[in-house]
């Protein structure tokens, strides 16, 4: 579309349901009782002058352009802070208001440089756009006391501040404290001195708490907070809507484009997820989509010794189709598999998974929330029915108690972190959610402005479900239980067996004190505020998902919800935060060995017989191979080639020597990916892959909220990624004929019952859809399990801790955790080939204060990571958020490969591998390991690219 | 660890963690059924397997074909 600006109320929705009639203008209007004059008059078309207002802060009344005359009142009350009342006859333009407002803007302007020709704001500033309303023509005032010397701020990778053009409105100031939260801004000093500061006097935006998130950035009216994209580039001319392609919270943006150039990222208002938030990564961090690095031609070799030969995508495809039918009818059809995309569309990995079950002909698909979220599909799948979590993000607001366990929203999530913590603060007299944080490290949300955990758990890596059980033992054992819940939606027997466990005296606090490393008393204290606070709502990661009790401790939360009554309602629930922006997409669409979409079993008859007749073959009823399993199986010599969209196995998954070996035994490794990544040293086809800039289709993310991604350029390497699977499929033989994603969609609504409802044509008018979209729910499912579980009866699952064998000892006497940071995404593909590597260059290891002196280290110097699979070196940071005993790093950067040192330990029900649990021991280092010598020598022989005929 | 002791150490951890079901070994035997590629089935049911715990060692009876 023509670009157009956001629509901006002035001030934000009142909620109300109440509706108020009052007279604008001459103008009937009807609005939302509590809105705001500004409000009423912008939703019937009038446009008040304004400055400090925008619909996306609380009104702040302190620009004085926006007032209005009101019969009967004395005045010229501000229209921004005045709330509608039955009857009232507001006059928005008067002479007198016209004086008025000129004058307040003559003194604006009278501080403001008169560049606008060459400002980069120019065409899109709202001080310009309310001069030329209030018909400023001239001015009067001397400019002998100005602030227009003032150095620019240039600090921040991704805008600049120029506080010469700043008009003290307190915007971006409000936009820090009241969206994301981090409070990060302040109006230093007072009168003509005031000064928008990050921080401290001393800071600039890189080196303050700021974290870059651009709320202040559009909040600004002026050029003052300004992209460096638009400064460079120019205004965009068109935008395009469409979602995120980082994190599992799903925000959707407008892509502001000129002609095929991305000009800006806008956080879209509309977006049903994030209503109009963003963070760094979704904000700014796009330029890996233009990087140099970017691969754009299809490359073969015959051997992962040789170099690479760029070729023609029909050589490419041809080729490897050639390879896959060669091995299949060498080794026979179960030698082939493929894995799909967590970060690639649900239409994508559609076709990944039906290309390995109709064309390998078995059903070794697997994806990489194998190594994330995998045991959130059998844990919820187990008790309540379904895969997937049971709220949308907005449920939080109504929640009285939160319990965050193994999970970093601020860092990971921090969108919805953004929205968490605005509930958390007390707010308009409503007092702040309660907070319990189980986690072995103080992350941010234990202690941040104006938020404190009531309870910080921090638990010995691996105890997850014997802090859970003990939990369920409090509320059990001192009759919290909500009794009437589990009569009327739990199957009473599997309670009782399961009250009659937690019962047990060796689960109490008590018991368990010593296994857990948590006081007993705090763990009875959490316990009774989640079971008596009213709406209590769990929100989880991966720190519980990757233990060898995942799929337990999923459970154990899944059991704590059900006891307590926090299921089926708003406010409630249990809410797996997904790691990537399409992992519940990529879960559902059938990506996992033993299930086709819509989780259900590659052995039901019917189901398959649903799949053969739309699709045409027989389809395989034994479940396929696990990612861990094809590596295992290859290294045995039963499985020879696999294709692999937009997945980084060798960094991401653990142990990576045994990766190595798997992908090495391998005949035919074909990876489809933007990037060369690190598997691809391993690769002997290379199919380039297309940003989410690229391709449309749809991403659901961690709320089931399907929602468009919309194609704003054209693919750089000529092709989007469902079309180069189809094109592997066609030279495979299968007879796919796909003209848009948008008829992959309809397939899967046609064999999936819960997407029965979708299509790309209804989402564009919806907006978004949760799943499930059918019959009973035409336009989508915001909360699960209203009127009973999907599977019937809530099943309480007997969670019987279990230590890993992952053991500490005189070798390895510290326990490792890995997690992710902010400004880095996953194994780092994308986020490492932007400018937020100016916030994480390198991979660290924190390290308790008394561990390090223990071991001579201070902060800054080398150290060898070593477990017993293998040994890394990195950098120490010495820091009392980690407990002692415990270290962690972050896996973003392949010069440190993390997953070096973590081993093949994985959860029992679904092979997630155990990555939060590796006994290591820390020394002093001189230089890298011997593995990252190694791998450094064999990454830059596999990236040679050679321009002559293939050898061999 | 070879292929084996790492499927025979899943096939444990399964058992450990199925121990309150009223069958335990038949719902690790469902489960084996459920999760497990043909091929690794068949691993862990070659005779001579050692290491399975009791509870797995007779879950590999139940999935083991007959002779």
């Amino acid at each position: 579309m023509t670009y157009q600006p956001q629509a901006d109320y002035g001030t934000p929705a009142s909620g109300a349901h109440e509706m108020v009639t009052l007279i604008i203008d001459g103008r009937e209007v009807t609005v939302a009782a509590g809105s705001s004059i500004m409000r009423a008059a912008a939703e019937q078309g009038t446009a008040i002058p304004k400055l400090c207002a925008t619909d996306m802060l609380e009104s702040f009344g302190s620009c004085r352009l926006c007032l209005v005359e009101i019969d009967g009142v004395n005045g010229t009350p501000a229209s921004c802070t005045t709330p509608v009342a039955p009857g009232m006859v507001v006059h928005t333009q008067t002479p007198r208001l016209q004086k008025l407002r000129k004058g307040v803007m003559e003194l604006y302007i009278s501080d403001h440089p008169l560049d606008c020709l060459t400002c980069a704001a120019n065409g899109d500033c709202e001080l310009q756009d309310q001069a030329g309303a209030v018909g400023l023509r001239d001015v009067r005032y001397a400019a002998d006391a100005t602030h227009l010397g003032q150095a620019k701020d240039l600090s921040n990778p991704y805008f600049d501040f120029d506080p010469a053009k700043c008009i003290a409105c307190s915007r971006c100031v409000r936009a820090c404290d009241e969206v994301q939260g981090t409070l990060a801004l302040t109006m230093e000093h007072r009168g003509f001195a005031s000064k928008i500061s990050a921080g401290l006097a001393s800071d600039d935006f890189l080196g303050s708490e700021c974290v870059s998130c651009g709320a202040c950035v559009q909040a600004c009216p002026t050029a003052t907070l300004i992209e460096k994209s638009v400064v460079e580039i120019g205004t965009p001319d068109r935008s395009v809507v469409t979602t995120c392609a980082y994190c599992g919270v799903g925000c959707t943006f407008r892509a502001e484009m000129r002609g095929e150039q991305l000009v800006r990222m806008v956080p879209w208002k509309e977006g049903k997820a994030n209503h109009g938030h963003s963070c760094v990564k979704g904000r700014f961090a796009w330029g890996y989509a233009q990087h140099r690095d970017r691969v754009l031609k299809p490359m073969i070799r015959a051997s992962i010794d040789q170099p690479w030969r760029e070729v023609e995508w029909d050589e490419a495809i041809q080729y490897a189709a050639s390879e896959l039918q060669r091995i299949s009818a060498q080794y026979g059809r179960h030698a082939l598999g493929g894995i799909t995309s967590s970060r690639c569309t649900n239409e994508e990995t559609f076709l990944v998974q039906k290309l390995v079950r109709a064309g390998f002909g078995n059903n070794n698909v697997d994806t990489c929330a194998r190594v994330c979220h995998s045991p959130t599909g059998y844990g919820l799948k187990t008790t309540f029915g379904t895969s997937a979590g049971t709220q949308d993000f907005d449920s939080v607001d109504e929640s009285d108690v939160i319990l965050v366990i193994g999970a970093n929203p601020t860092d990971a999530h921090p969108v919805f972190a953004s929205r968490m913590k605005r509930r958390l603060r007390a707010q308009n007299g409503r007092p702040g959610a309660r907070l319990i944080v189980i986690d072995p490290r103080r992350i941010d949300l234990v202690r941040s402005p104006h938020i404190a955990a009531d309870y910080h758990l921090p638990l010995r890596p691996g105890t997850n479900v014997a802090v859970l059980t003990a939990m369920a033992h409090v509320i059990v054992t001192e009759g919290l239980v909500d009794h009437a819940f589990i009569a009327e939606r739990c199957d009473a027997e599997e309670y009782r067996d399961w009250a009659d466990f937690v019962s047990l005296p060796r689960n109490s606090p008590e018991a368990l004190e010593p296994v857990m490393s948590v006081s007993a008393a705090d763990l009875r204290g959490a316990a009774r505020l989640f079971a008596t606070s009213g709406n209590g709502a769990i929100y989880y990661g991966l720190g519980v998902t990757e233990h060898s009790q995942g799929s337990s401790t999923v459970m154990a939360i899944a059991n704590l919800a059900m006891a307590t009554g926090n299921i089926g309602r708003r406010g409630v629930g249990v809410n797996p935060l997904r790691g990537q922006n399409n992992v519940q997409g990529a879960c559902d669409m059938g990506s996992f060995p033993h299930e086709l979409s819509g989780y259900r079993h590659i052995s039901d008859d019917q189901v398959r017989a649903d799949f053969e007749r739309d699709w045409g073959v027989a389809l395989d009823p034994e479940p396929g191979l696990r990612i861990p399993n094809m590596l295992d199986a290859a290294t045995d010599g039963s499985f020879k080639a696999i294709y692999i969209q937009g997945e980084d196995l060798l960094q991401s998954d653990p142990n990576s020597s045994h990766v190595a070996a798997g992908l090495a035994a391998m005949e035919c490794v074909i990876v489809h990916d933007l990037f060369l990544n690190e598997t691809a040293n391993y690769a002997h086809v290379f199919l380039p892959g297309s940003t989410f800039l690229e391709k449309d289709g749809t991403f659901t993310n961690a709320e089931r909220r399907i929602q468009l991604v919309r194609k704003v350029m054209s693919p750089l390497a000529g092709l989007a990624d469902w079309q180069v699977t189809q094109r592997l499929a066609q030279a495979m033989g299968l007879d796919w004929d796909y003209a848009h994603p948008s008829e992959i969609m309809d397939e899967i609504a046609r064999l999936t019952p819960t997407f029965a409802g979708v299509s790309h044509a209804h989402l564009d008018t919806a907006g978004s859809l949760q799943w499930p979209v059918n019959a009973a729910a035409p336009e989508g499912t915001p909360i699960m399990h209203e009127q009973g579980f999907v599977r019937g009866k809530g099943k309480f699952v007997v969670t019987d801790y279990v230590p890993t064998d992952e053991k500490t000892g005189p070798r390895f006497p510290l326990l490792l955790t890995t997690g992710r940071i902010l400004s880095q995404y996953n194994v780092g593909s994308q986020t490492r080939r932007t400018l937020n590597e100016v916030w994480h260059d390198e991979d660290v290891l924190e390290i308790h204060p008394v561990d390090a002196e223990d071991r001579g280290l201070k902060m800054g110097d080398w150290v060898k990571l070593a477990s017993r699979v293998g040994e890394t070196t990195l950098r120490a940071y010495v820091t009392p958020r980690v407990a002692p005993g415990v270290v962690y790093t972050t896996f973003h950067h392949p010069e440190t490969q993390a997953n070096v040192v973590t081993t093949e330990f994985s959860d029992w029900a679904t092979n997630c591998p155990e990555y939060k649990v590796t006994a290591v021991q820390v020394s002093p280092s001189n230089g890298p390991s011997d593995w990252q010598r190694a791998h450094d020598a064999r990454a830059t022989q596999s990236r040679r690219i050679s321009h002559g005929e293939l050898p061999g | 660890m070879t292929h084996l002791e790492k499927l025979v150490m899943m096939a444990n951890q399964i058992a450990q963690n199925l121990t309150h079901e009223p069958d335990p070994a038949a719902a690790v035997a469902a489960h084996i059924r459920l999760f497990w590629d043909p091929r690794m089935r068949a691993m862990i049911c070659a005779e001579e397997v050692g290491g399975l715990i009791p509870t797995a060692k007779a879950a590999v009876a139940l999935i083991r074909p007959a002779a």
